[in-house]
């Protein structure tokens, strides 16, 4: 990549306050994403990708949440670039309906039930182009075309509840797509949905992307669909990037003990144990409280006294990084 | 992190200030009450024609009624029979209304005819159904903690009920009716344990809502008899005298108001407290 | 096989509702668990699978059909009388925070499953619970927690306890792990892995995932809006499926492996509503190769040995296998 990423985002850090007092759910994330690559950025519970992807698109839970350190770059169309970290709320909102659009988890709660999917589509295309109403309600049919929504014509005058989870998804697509953004920020869009849907979607993402050219940023935990749709991996642990490489590095040769051991517990890398029982690795506890030193080593196999103290730096090389001090030595 | 629930309930609870304050006045009039013969300045029926209808004064603060009776006494007595009142209500209405509540919700063939006999019930205005209570049962402090229990309860079925009918298609009911315990302990231990939030909510509401009903009651002449001094009673009898000595109605009046007002600001503390939707977003 | 099956289902079948918003849940469905096997249940939304799970455990009533414990037909028997299915047979539920009362100690919630058969009673009671903690992996000193206290993966661990107290003889696992982390899931499934060869458990392990499916189950059953479409051992189901169903889902289910073929050829449209099935055969909607045939007659499970058996009108054994299986 010769120009500047799409969206790079520096050392990110985001606070919340909360009863106990104030956490630090993000404390050292670092990514990009270039135009027309799909970047997953990956994670368990409590790994803070889903922090990272809603401080990036500025809908951080307002007073409680707030970026507390970092840079959220993104390169506008203009050839500007901004920090979304720092923009004023109204010009992010102008942002986030034109060059950056998000898809969600859930579609039904990110759709209004009391209008149809094609008013809802058309009201968007009319907020960053200047057409009247029919011409805004065909680009909306058009739009439902285009993530193959079959008898469009007929379904842009349902509403969000006739429809099955899997064609909500595609009409929160169609609405995403609708301002033709150059980023698209997916947070698990087919987490909810059956496998068989789920296959769909992603091709439905993946063709788009390739159509229009956009830079993805793909949050899951779900390591199939990783490998299904990125480009480049970015894996998270209790808040700080751990390992960023492209999806084939990371997948044959992690170089950080927790992206190798999250990759043994799959289920289908169950190797034979002595007995000729097949037997998944497992990481013993849990995501704990973060101490010093490597956030991981509690559960790490390959952990060491050096690994305890301090505060561990993302080592970066080409176009990989990893945050561990031992990794040369772990993978010997 | 803090282990204790009850602290970390007070700590919830008493984020709000406004709550806070409401607590503690409802907990200083609760006190006065109990402790009324020790903390009230002279008997409440003491009789002193001379000192009739006195402006508040050094001698009595709140003043004094027709018959010369220490108004702020009065208030501190009338607190033990209508907070008693009200607290009754409760106790009843919370009683008899969560049996029915629980009945109705688990067992789908009693539904109907619970809910039909709480619709009728609650078809019909607070007040006059409690009046018509009164009148056919006859006026008495008893007969009116009859009266208003049926009038509340209905609304005690309808909040058990609902939240019955959503815990019992939990997966831990699931499992205790798979283990084989018996109904009884699933409706007493697995339901009943955790309606008690919102039974609680409710029985805050229901105990300003009964402490206003039988004022009014008393008002209208339909409550208990008027030697029994309670807030109502007080406006009754000192209706007449308004004009000329305000501190007749006035005093008992904002007893009301406080003690309904306390009431329902802890019962919103602790509605948001215990709803976690709401909860998280605070 | 086993000659005397710990549980047999024939023609099982769930209606709810009634016409014309009636959902067929369940449609027809028979299979068998021998003692200590695992058959898992896999399906999409709409498959009746958790249904299923339910149905066994007379947790709902079925519409038909009959379900033998033991060689006992319990599909009608009155609850009073239902003591010997309570005590042999437990289920662990897919939601690790309302599967648990939150009002309980880890004690009384375990303990609950020991008094109501009367198992234990007082110091026995609580060595009982602490040991029952303790083959889950647990601490037997955290019977005095509450279950906030405690993570998902260890609330699901407190689940298994619960179930294993009454020392049953079948499990219904209901998607156990899904609500899992990855690293968390294997320690649970690792967990019940160990206690099936402890114990000798049976299991009826119903799950969307194919991969842990595979890996916990001896047999598999494919469900597809209430009925089967294909019943076999993992290994069969998972290397040589027959029914296109099967092979879709295969197809469909994301690779953990960057260098398998991506998903290419996969099923189109929606799953229809379990309120308007398809006629004939349910999967036809689907189904790249459905004819005319398939819309008229129902497919009946046929064998394609060793166990294996599919509903399709059509020999699907030559066909080339789905690309990404």
């Amino acid at each position: 990549m010769d120009k500047s990423p799409l969206l790079s985002i520096r050392d990110l850090e985001v606070r919340f306050r909360t009863e106990e007092g104030e956490v630090t759910p993000v404390r050292g994330v670092t990514l990009s994403v270039g135009a027309g690559e799909t970047v997953a950025l990956v994670g368990e519970s409590g790994s803070g990708k889903s922090v990272t992807s809603l401080a990036t698109m500025g809908l951080l839970p307002r007073p409680a949440g707030r970026v507390s350190g970092g840079q959220i770059l993104f390169r506008k169309r203009s050839g500007e670039t901004v920090d979304l970290a720092t923009l004023p709320s109204s010009d992010l909102r102008k942002l986030r309906g034109s060059e950056i659009a998000m898809i969600f988890q859930e579609p039904m709660t990110s759709l209004n039930p009391v209008l149809t999917v094609g008013e809802q589509i058309a009201e968007s295309v009319r907020l960053h182009m200047s057409l009247g109403h029919a011409a805004a309600l065909k680009r909306a049919e058009e739009m439902l075309e285009l993530v193959e929504i079959p008898n469009a014509r007929r379904r842009v005058h349902e509403y969000p509840h006739q429809m099955s989870g899997g064609m909500r998804q595609r009409v929160m697509i169609a609405l995403a797509m609708s301002c033709n953004p150059s980023l698209l920020i997916a947070d698990e869009p087919t987490t909810a949905l059956d496998v068989t849907i789920q296959a769909q979607i992603l091709v439905l993402i993946e063709r788009l992307q390739k159509e229009l050219g956009m830079g993805v940023l793909f949050i899951t935990h779900n390591l199939g669909v990783v490998a299904e749709i990125a480009d480049r991996v970015t894996v998270m642990y209790a808040g700080q990037v751990v390992e960023t490489g492209t999806v084939g590095a990371i997948f044959r040769t992690p170089r950080h003990p927790y992206t190798s051991a999250l990759l043994n517990c799959l289920p289908a890398r169950a190797q034979r144990g002595e007995d000729g029982r097949r037997v998944v690795q497992s990481i013993p506890g849990s995501i704990g409280p973060v101490g010093d030193g490597c956030a991981f080593a509690p559960r790490c196999s390959q952990a060491a006294d050096v690994c305890r103290t301090g505060s561990i730096m993302l080592e970066a090389e080409m176009e990989r990084s990893v945050r561990c001090v031992r990794w040369r030595e772990a993978f010997a | 992190m803090d282990r204790s629930p009850i602290l970390l309930f007070f700590r919830r609870m008493f984020r709000r200030k406004l709550v806070l304050v409401a607590f503690v006045v409802l907990f200083v009039i609760m006190l006065m009450a109990l402790l009324a013969p020790w903390v009230a300045p002279y008997e409440p029926t003491a009789i002193k024609v001379i000192r009739r209808l006195k402006p508040p004064g050094e001698l009595n603060w709140l003043g004094t009624d027709e018959f010369g009776r220490d108004v702020f006494s009065r208030i501190i007595y009338g607190a033990r029979a209508s907070l008693g009142i009200g607290f009754a209500v409760v106790v009843v209405s919370m009683t008899v209304g969560t049996l029915f509540g629980l009945l109705a919700g688990y067992f789908r063939s009693l539904d109907g005819v619970v809910m039909r006999v709480v619709d009728a019930l609650m078809a019909l205005p607070d007040i006059l159904l409690a009046i018509f209570l009164v009148a056919v049962l006859g006026a008495s402090a008893f007969n009116v903690v009859l009266a208003l229990s049926i009038v509340y309860t209905p609304r005690v079925v309808r909040v058990v009920r609902a939240s019955t009918l959503v815990i019992r298609e939990l997966p831990f009911v699931e499992a205790a009716r798979a283990l084989g315990v018996s109904t009884r302990r699933i409706l007493s231990v697995h339901i009943l344990l955790n309606v008690a939030s919102p039974v609680l909510v409710q029985a805050t509401f229901i105990f300003a809502y009964a402490v206003l009903a039988e004022a009014g009651l008393s008002f209208l002449g339909a409550g208990v008899p008027p030697e029994l001094p309670t807030w109502g009673t007080m406006i009754a009898s000192g209706q007449q005298y308004a004009d000329d000595a305000f501190w007749v109605v006035l005093f008992p009046g904002l007893a009301i108001v406080l003690a309904a007002l306390s009431l329902q600001i802890v019962g919103d503390g602790l509605r948001d407290m215990l709803d976690p939707k709401l909860r998280k977003a605070l | 096989m086993s000659a005397s099956p710990l549980l047999a289902v024939e023609g099982l079948t769930k209606h709810f509702g009634r016409a014309p918003h009636l959902v067929r849940a369940v449609e027809d469905v028979s299979f068998h668990i021998a003692p200590g096997e695992v058959l898992g249940l896999v399906g999409e939304s709409g498959s009746g699978k958790s249904t299923i799970g339910r149905l066994v455990l007379r947790l709902i009533e079925s519409t038909a059909g009959t379900i033998r414990f033991e060689g006992q037909d319990i599909s009608k028997l009155p609850e009073r009388q239902l003591k010997f299915l309570r005590r042999n047979a437990q289920m662990v539920f897919q939601d690790p925070y309302a599967s648990l009362n939150p009002r309980l100690r880890v004690r009384d919630i375990i303990g609950e499953a020991i008094d109501a058969h009367r198992l234990a009673s007082g110091a026995k009671r609580t060595e009982r619970i602490g040991e029952l903690l303790e083959t889950v992996g647990l601490p037997a000193s955290h019977m005095s927690r509450f279950p906030h206290e405690f993570s998902g993966g260890q609330r699901q661990r407190i689940g298994v306890a619960r179930a294993l107290a009454v020392e049953p003889k079948l499990i219904v696992a209901d998607e156990p792990v899904s609500a899992l982390d990855v690293s968390v899931q294997a320690q649970v499934i690792n967990l019940m892995q160990d206690l099936r060869q402890r114990f000798g458990l049976a299991m009826l392990f119903i799950s969307h995932d194919l991969d842990v499916v595979e890996l916990m189950c001896d047999r598999i059953a494919v469900l597809y809006l209430g009925r089967v479409m294909e019943i076999g051992s993992s290994e069969e189901i998972s290397q040589r499926p027959r029914h296109p169903y099967t092979r879709a889902l295969l197809a469909a289910s994301p690779k953990a492996d960057p260098d398998a073929p991506k998903i290419r050829r996969m099923l189109t449209g929606d799953i229809p509503s379990p309120m308007a099935p398809p006629s004939g055969c349910v999967f036809r909607t689907r189904c790249p190769m459905a004819t005319d045939e398939c819309a008229r007659s129902v497919p009946k499970l046929r064998s394609a040995g060793d166990g294996h058996k599919f509903a399709c009108h059509y020999d699907t054994a030559n066909d080339e296998r789905p690309a990404a299986a």
